[in-house]
């Protein structure tokens, strides 16, 4: 083998030493390895990259094809030195192998340099938003817009009343972690302290088991908050199933049976969205309805009196509760559309000057 | 017409029919299927959870590997049964309120990496858009439709003076948008319901191959 390559090197010249280093921004256990492109009369069948760690002899960990010119090695040892070579193989044959790369070892990063952007994009929207929560708290008035769907809730808590039928609630098929779930928990707090007020039963069927303990809590909370805690039914508050087209198949079922006066559509839905409305809209319910899943608005839309777009359901709960904390968390959200908005007309004309780097400020 | 001889296959094509008898009523054949489809995937669901979380996750790592961390999550999965004993049913906040604070930081930094940043970059007008009519227009059409879209959004002014002819047209984008995903939509339904009556015609009745 040696003799062979010794034989081989001498007819075809060398190549320089790979370039390497430490893969940046990772939590270790990488190395990247860069080599100039071997020109040749000779076909190239492609590269094989060998590694070796100190006092040990090299061994080949991988090979790639002749068009690639670097490659992740993701298999070291954070703090082992490794030293690297490629091999220029062709019809099978080595025709070349490089000087041996300088020793390199891996480590992990705390922080992720590329994602810089990304921190001061938070802090810059953190701080306008804690400047609102703080203006709110100290009592200033903090104008929000009218929003129909929302004008409209009181009236269908109302009408269950009058007609003495219950409110379906259905906070969404999505985890508790989904940002359109915890907006329609916090809007099922205000609905359950008026149906307490109303004494009007709240049906609450959950997909997820974590969502249901905690609609469970919060329903719980909120009869207690409205001076009705012996109104609170737990059996209203109920888990279904975590299947999506069985848990809907019941929603349907309760539908058309307890024959709901409004019909509460908020959260994150799938495909189940229009089976859902279109069974509502058939029991002749008020329906509301209020979603961030871009493909399941239209459907709502169709089938809903009204609803929410993407982020008014985000709005709602500030909007209904006037709660200092999320009416200041919704002047910042105002406030960074604002800033975004900015930021889009300003880097477009500079981009439109030539000055090309603007992009990269929004690489990551 | 060569019907199925799997007894299975009947079945399944009963409960299907019992399913598709909703869009006459509701009556007793949909009131049998959905409480299966119920009791079904729930039950489905304990044991999936057990093979696929609990026993590798937990079970495995802490009691046959020995790993003590694992005591932690355990000690988390334990508070949400105290909420069967009223003395201790406070406790079952701490893993709510560790899930809460796990999903935000988790989803936080994705949100803004993927629906700000990304789309940012995405509707930035570039001298390149601008190497043919048509793209450089499109590259205009949607910084418009962005920037109306968001003054639609914005909830901290009345809807009046220049704000409003500017949501008016931020609502028409969204209904445009809103339109296409429609007709995306209804398409990917329509083949749900292709698959079903191929089932019915096909693999229960033998009319179709």
């Amino acid at each position: 083998m040696e003799i062979l390559l010794i034989l081989v090197v001498s007819l075809f010249g060398t190549m320089d030493a790979p370039d390497v280093m430490d893969n940046p921004n990772d939590d270790g256990s990488r190395i990247a390895i860069s080599w100039q492109e071997f020109t040749s009369e000779m076909a190239i069948d492609g590269y094989e990259i060998w590694r070796a760690e100190e006092n040990t002899d090299f061994e080949k960990i991988a090979e790639v094809n002749r068009f690639e010119q670097q490659y992740i090695d993701s298999e070291t040892m954070n703090g082992i030195t490794y030293r690297y070579k490629i091999i220029v193989v062709g019809n099978g044959e080595i025709i070349t192998e490089s000087e041996v790369s300088t020793p390199v070892k891996s480590s992990e990063q705390w922080f992720n340099t590329g994602r810089t952007n990304v921190l001061i994009g938070f802090i810059v929207y953190a701080a306008i938003l804690l400047y609102f929560i703080y203006h709110a708290r100290r009592g200033k008035n903090l104008f929000i817009r009218r929003l129909a769907g929302l004008e409209a809730l009181e009236d269908a808590v109302g009408r269950a009343t009058e007609m003495g039928k219950p409110i379906l609630y259905v906070p969404g098929l999505s985890t508790i972690d989904d940002i359109a779930t915890l907006a329609s928990l916090n809007i099922l707090s205000l609905v359950a302290k008026k149906t307490a007020e109303y004494n009007t039963t709240l049906l609450v069927p959950n997909r997820s088991p974590v969502v249901y303990v905690v609609a469970r809590e919060i329903v719980k909370e909120a009869y207690t908050d409205a001076g009705r805690p012996d109104a609170f039914n737990p059996d209203n508050v109920y888990f279904l199933t975590q299947n999506q087209w069985a848990y809907t198949a019941a929603v349907c079922g309760t539908m058309v049976r307890e024959k709901p006066a409004t019909n509460l559509f908020l959260g994150h839905f799938w495909a189940e969205s229009l089976v859902l409305a279109e069974t509502g809209a058939s029991t002749g319910a008020i329906q509301i309805a209020g979603t961030d899943s871009v493909f399941q608005l239209p459907f709502f839309i169709t089938a809903c009196d009204y609803t929410l777009i993407g982020e008014e359901l985000y709005a709602a709960s500030a909007y209904l509760s006037k709660e200092p904390l999320l009416m200041g968390s919704l002047k910042g959200q105002d406030w960074g559309k604002m800033i975004v908005l900015g930021i889009l007309l300003v880097a477009s004309a500079l981009l439109l000057l030539g000055l090309p780097w603007v992009l990269n400020l929004f690489s990551i | 017409m060569n019907p199925s001889t799997d007894p299975w296959v009947w079945l399944a094509a009963f409960l299907t029919l019992c399913i598709f008898s909703f869009l006459y009523k509701d009556n007793i054949l949909y009131r049998f299927a959905e409480h299966l489809f119920v009791g079904v995937s729930a039950g489905y669901l304990v044991a999936l959870t057990w093979h696929n979380q609990i026993y590798p996750n937990l079970i495995v790592p802490l009691f046959i590997e020995g790993n003590i961390l694992y005591i932690i999550p355990l000690a988390f999965a334990l508070c949400y049964f105290t909420r069967f004993v009223p003395r201790f049913n406070h406790m079952i906040r701490l893993p709510i309120a560790f899930l809460l604070g796990w999903g935000s930081g988790v989803a936080i930094p994705a949100f803004f990496q993927r629906d700000i940043l990304r789309q940012t970059q995405g509707t930035l007008l570039v001298r390149e858009a601008f190497s043919k009519w048509d793209s450089g227009l499109w590259a205009i059409v949607i910084l418009i439709g962005v920037i109306s879209t968001l003054i639609y959004f914005f909830f901290s002014r009345e809807r009046k003076g220049v704000i409003k002819p500017v949501a008016n047209l931020g609502v028409i984008f969204i209904m445009l948008g809103f339109g296409a995903s429609f007709g995306y939509t209804v398409m990917a339904r329509i083949s749900l319901l292709i698959g079903r009556l191929q089932f019915l015609l096909g693999e229960w009745l033998g009319i179709i191959q």
